[in-house]
């Protein structure tokens, strides 16, 4: 009697074993496939210490732009750079700027016509730094925006340079940065008005 | 003049300080310059252009960084993809 309890408690252990062996082992492989995915968390993340670095790299991005570039940023999430300031075919003593770039955190930049807003092209770019340090190569988002920026500023045609070109829709979404361009002319209204408010309180 | 470098999971990292007109500061200064050089890094110095902009501009040698800069930040060179 106590055999055949005990040769049914073994056959109902192996059985359940064999039941549970299928979902089990799917989940743990796709724990591994979700591991080993491109941008999934990495080994180490820690996430209070990504947080202090964003922190940081905010304060630095805020003390390097112009305060309206800072407000643009904190506000909306991207930045907008004028292209070709420093070539004199494009510039040429007119105010209009033949085109100009939208800086996304970790995303490419996009070149567009300013009076138009037709996209011209995506620059997908990003700044590796290979010695790891916490195990991951990418810069807090606002040191990406940061890089983007002084190197677009400063040297714009190496950093297009390194860039790989694009057509645009390729990687960010046309109708979010239509919508986006959209919201920055809302913006850009009304700090106007704000301005010119604060003017005439303060006039004579 | 600071030297700052962005780094992942920290945010600018202080890599050197020193008054360039002061010879060893200067030459620490040169050292630390072009050792971030040779790690592959890019150089730049936030400035305001003419008309009160700011802007970045970017130098490939201490000779280049203004005498004036404050700071020179130092980020990883830019790569496609």
């Amino acid at each position: 009697m106590l055999l055949a309890l005990a040769a049914t408690l073994i056959v109902i252990a192996v059985l359940s074993i064999d039941i549970a062996r299928g979902p089990v082992s799917r989940r743990v492989r796709r724990l591994l496939r979700r591991r080993a995915e491109p941008g999934a968390i990495p080994v180490g993340y820690d996430p209070g210490r990504e947080l202090r670095a964003e922190q940081k790299a905010r304060a630095l991005l805020r003390s390097c732009v112009d305060e309206a570039d800072w407000e643009m940023y904190a506000e909306l999430g991207f930045l907008r750079v004028w292209g070709g300031e420093d070539d004199p075919v494009l510039r040429d003593g007119d105010d209009e700027h033949a085109y100009a770039y939208l800086i996304y955190p970790h995303e490419p930049l996009v070149c567009f016509v300013p009076a138009s807003r037709r996209l011209l092209n995506e620059y997908c770019v990003n700044f590796p730094d290979q010695s790891r340090p916490y195990g991951s190569a990418r810069l807090p988002a606002s040191d990406d925006v940061l890089a983007k920026w002084i190197a677009l500023t400063g040297d714009e045609r190496r950093l297009i340079g390194a860039a790989e070109m694009h057509l645009p829709g390729r990687l960010v979404d046309p109708e979010r940065v239509q919508r986006d361009l959209w919201r920055l002319d809302r913006w850009e209204q009304a700090r106007a008005v704000r301005a010119r408010r604060a003017g005439s309180l303060t006039a004579p | 003049m600071k030297f700052l470098r962005m780094m992942p999971g920290h945010g600018e990292l202080l890599l050197a300080e020193g008054d360039p007109s002061v010879r060893e500061e200067e030459q620490e200064l040169i050292d630390a310059f072009r050792e971030q050089l040779e790690l592959g890094m890019w150089a730049a110095v936030p400035t305001a252009a003419p008309g009160g902009r700011r802007r970045g501009r970017m130098v490939t040698a201490f000779g280049e960084v203004p005498r004036d800069a404050e700071r020179v930040i130092f980020f990883p060179r830019a790569a496609g993809g």
